[in-house]
């Protein structure tokens, strides 16, 4: 395996792997809270039990997340250096505001997992509010500096350097709003769909169980809110990729030639051969439409650009279809649920509707594992959009191929712990 | 007045003192736990586990800050030990990921015999591995084979022989060895029981005369291995009070376990390693990596550092009383319970 591309797999799977832990990071401290929060309220102490079984779920995926940040943080410099010699001033500081935010996640959670017994009850709540708040802040660190990656700003580029240095407007970058929200949003709905995807099947099984009532409900609520405010903020972040990222924006769309009044296309096989796209449903104008709120608008073209700045267009065209299409069915779950609910006056556990949120589990999972495929890979060749080119990062380091195969390795062996040790929380009745 | 980022370094350093007295102690943990022995072998491993539980990820974000901090105010140095340590480094990493995982897979696996040694075991070489690694690191950054060209940033390198030699293998030890002092120290003041206090006191005494031993062979090898610390150990006008004061915190360290004061033992080891480490950072001064990498030609302009600076300040503000409050609800009673009364309450 070339080395590029063992460094390019690495930082990918590590990634791909510490979202999924980051996310239950952010959103779950949310569950959490409303339901201890219903129980001050309440008194219904089956709502404390809720927040005590999730919150010993969230320890185990929380160990798992910290760790392989940690990871991250190294690989940043083991991978990338140059990469890191040049930006690693400019992006350093919303790197700082998360270390920030990683104690006061931290010191948090430590106080709500073990803390049951030993502070006053608000004090515990506002404790998991504390974590929640870090959490997110987190997130939204890092992703400013994924986001500057994509849109960079805060310095001036002289030969081969930047200089004048301003890392707040760096941080402040274009794509930072919309990729920020989007990524929040994100988290929250994935994991509410999950939450309620499990306890939706245990509801079948036992629907008269006030437990996994309460549970679905309050997952399902979270997932519906957010599974709506989705498209609208994904909708936001496809605007600025028009109008920052044109070639990104033809990858995802599979767009070759430049056309006023584009097609948004579903599906479709691109063929980066005769650079086609082949059996596309398209819907006329309706790219041009969404991207520039004009059906008239011109949308670049790939072959605008010659092929060794493009992207890999399969890979990014397919990811994004996924990624919308998981959307679409989250959609469509919360809608109805909410529909449901509204004419039972109360939570919709119809047999059919448990089983259509159970398949949902995981969508909201392989949504953010396809949508940062499009970020990423859409971004290419570059590292640093039209300044710094990926294979021009990487270490010089030989053999990446040992390390790649032993993170995978590693990876791949606490996935299966964690899936087992989840299975035996979740089942443990 | 000393530039911003000599502050942003004193920032570090204190960081790296606080890594080694909280998560130096849970890889100490992690080493006792390995050489658990005897008939009160479980009761050993009991006492680790509730002494590390609340706090671990807490005490591991110290790390964290560290590289964050070097690569927001020192890139050059960052992509160069990245480059020349990949090696140490990635072992390092497999240690870190192994032992917070093993440690709460334990903790949350089936609690069968089996499955528990299992996990422990795989925490207690992690712990293991991890300090030596770090440490390696440190010495190799501190012995002045790294060779890099400020201007293209190219690092002269064959990824190997800049730590694979005994003087980064001797500050290995030397760090796995505090671990263990410091652990060994702290678990003693952990317990009641008389006859586990003794096991930890006289783990204490290997570790703190492995720490001695450690100290001199790593001075010794300093003479090939690390020209210029050695000279900044050796010549310069505070050196030689400073390594009194230490080598007499050091032994004072040791009579204090001898005649069970424990309480002052607790004293003197943060102390020691303060000094220790005190003592490295002033020999290093003004080499970052040496013999290229200073602190001030790897640094990144004020316009980076002065925010970096801001967010510290008020890191201290908001993480000092939220500190104080988490070791206050776990570290004031005796909590030889934490876990198990979770457990029940669950
Ligand atoms: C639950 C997950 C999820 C769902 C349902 C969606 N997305 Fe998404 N999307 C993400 C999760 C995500 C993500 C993983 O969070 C990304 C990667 C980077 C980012 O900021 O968010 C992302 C990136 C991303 C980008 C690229 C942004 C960039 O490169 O800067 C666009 C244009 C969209 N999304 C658009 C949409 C649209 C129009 C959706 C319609 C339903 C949609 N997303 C649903
Ligand atoms: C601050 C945040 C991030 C930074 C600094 C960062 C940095 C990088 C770098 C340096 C690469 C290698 C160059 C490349 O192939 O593009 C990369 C690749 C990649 N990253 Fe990111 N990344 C960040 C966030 C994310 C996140 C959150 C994900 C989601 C899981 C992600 C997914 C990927 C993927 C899939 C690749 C591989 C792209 C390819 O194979 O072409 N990144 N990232
Ligand atoms: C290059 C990219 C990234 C780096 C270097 C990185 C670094 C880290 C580190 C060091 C930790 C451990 C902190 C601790 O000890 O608690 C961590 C945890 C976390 N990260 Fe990442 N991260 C990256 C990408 C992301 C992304 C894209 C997100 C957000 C969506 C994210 C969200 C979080 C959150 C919420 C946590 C808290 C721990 C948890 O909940 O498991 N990270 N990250």
């Amino acid at each position: 395996m070339e080395d590029l591309l063992a460094a390019r797999a690495q930082m990918a799977m590590s990634l791909a792997f510490h979202i999924i832990f980051a996310s239950v990071g952010i959103a779950m401290p949310l569950l959490m809270v409303i339901a201890e929060g219903l129980w001050l309220r309440t008194n219904d102490d089956t709502y404390l039990t809720l927040a005590k079984r999730w919150s010993k779920g969230t320890a185990i995926m929380f160990a798992v997340g910290a760790v392989s940040g940690t990871v991250l943080s190294f690989e940043l410099g083991l991978l990338w250096p140059t990469f890191m010699a040049h930006a690693g001033r400019i992006i350093g500081m919303p790197f700082s505001l998360e270390g920030l935010a990683f104690f006061i996640e931290a010191i948090f959670l430590g106080i709500y997992l073990y803390g049951w017994d030993r502070v006053p009850k608000k004090v515990h709540w506002l404790a998991g509010v504390m974590v929640l708040l870090g959490g997110t802040m987190s997130g939204i660190f890092v992703v400013t500096a994924n986001a500057w990656m994509n849109t960079p700003t805060g310095f001036t580029y002289i030969d081969g350097t930047f200089t004048n240095i301003d890392p707040i407007a760096a941080m402040l970058n274009p794509s930072s709003f919309s990729q920020c929200l989007h990524m929040t949003i994100a988290a929250f709905l994935a994991v509410g769909f999950a939450v309620a995807g499990i306890h939706a099947y245990f509801l079948r099984r036992d629907p008269e169980s006030s437990f996994h009532r309460k549970a679905f409900a309050i997952a399902l609520s979270v997932g519906a809110v957010f599974s709506i405010l989705q498209p609208i903020s994904g909708d936001i972040s496809a605007k600025k990729v028009a109008k920052h990222q044109p070639v990104k924006l033809a990858a995802m769309e599979a767009q070759w030639e430049t056309e006023n009044g584009a097609p948004l296309r579903i599906g479709g096989i691109p063929d980066e051969e005769d650079e086609v796209t082949r059996y596309a449903i398209e819907i006329p104008k309706a790219l041009s439409f969404l991207a520039h709120f004009d059906f008239n608008a011109e949308i670049k073209g790939l072959k605008e650009y010659p092929p060794e700045d493009r992207p890999p267009v399969a890979i990014v065209h397919y990811a994004f279809q996924i990624m919308v299409a998981c959307g679409m069915v989250m959609i469509a779950a919360g809608l109805l649920g909410g529909w449901l609910a509204w004419k039972r006056k109360g939570i919709p556990i119809d047999r059919w509707y448990l089983r259509f949120v159970t398949c949902c589990a995981p969508l909201g999972f392989i949504a953010i594992e396809a949508g940062w495929t499009v970020t990423e890979v859409g971004r290419q060749p570059w590292v640093i959009y039209n300044y710094m080119r990926t294979a021009d990062a990487v270490t010089p380091m030989p053999n990446l191929v040992v390390p790649f195969l032993g993170f995978t390795i590693l990876y791949i062996f606490l996935s299966i712990i964690v899936v087992i040790l989840m299975r035996r929380q979740i089942f443990q009745e | 007045m000393l530039g911003l980022e000599i502050w942003i370094a004193g920032v570090m350093l204190i960081s790296l003192i606080i890594y080694m007295l909280t998560g130096g102690a849970d890889f100490g943990g992690g080493i006792w736990d390995l050489f658990a022995t005897g008939k009160r072998a479980k009761s050993q491993r009991d006492l680790i586990t509730h002494a590390l539980a609340p706090i671990w990820e807490a005490n591991h974000v110290w790390l964290i800050v560290i590289i964050v901090l070097l690569f927001a105010a020192f890139p050059v140095a960052f992509a160069t030990i990245g480059t020349a340590l990949h090696i140490p480094l990635t072992l390092m990493l497999f240690g870190i990921v192994l032992r917070g995982t093993a440690f709460v897979f334990r903790t949350y696996d089936d609690q069968s015999e089996t499955t528990h040694l299992r996990w422990s075991r795989v925490f207690a070489i992690a712990s293991i591995i991890t300090p030596i690694m770090l440490g390696v690191t440190l010495g190799a950054v501190a012995s002045g084979t790294i060779h890099v060209n400020i201007e293209t940033g190219h690092v002269d390198t064959d990824f190997i022989s800049s730590w694979l030699t005994p003087f980064p293998f001797a500050i290995g030890f030397f760090t796995l060895a505090l671990c263990g002092l410091i652990a060994a120290v702290y678990l003693t003041l952990e317990t009641d029981d008389p006859e586990l206090r003794e096991d930890f006191r006289i783990r204490a005494l290997i570790a703190a005369f492995s720490v001695g031993l450690m100290a001199g062979i790593s001075f010794l090898l300093s003479a090939e291995g690390a020209p210029s610390i050695r000279r900044g150990l050796g010549n310069s006008v505070w050196s030689i009070p400073f390594h009194f004061l230490t080598g007499a915190v050091s032994i004072w360290t040791i009579w204090s376990i001898w005649r069970r004061h424990f309480h002052l033992a607790r004293v003197l080891v943060p102390i020691q390693v303060v000094l220790i480490i005190l003592g490295w950072g002033f020999a290093q001064y003004p080499y970052l990596v040496s013999p290229n990498l200073t602190f001030s030609n790897t640094a990144a302009p004020n316009s980076v550092l002065r925010p970096i600076l801001i967010i510290v300040v008020i890191g201290v503000i908001i993480l000092v009383p939220a500190f104080w409050y988490l070791y206050a609800v776990f570290k004031g009673k005796s909590r030889t319970d934490t876990i198990s009364e979770d457990k029940t309450s669950l």
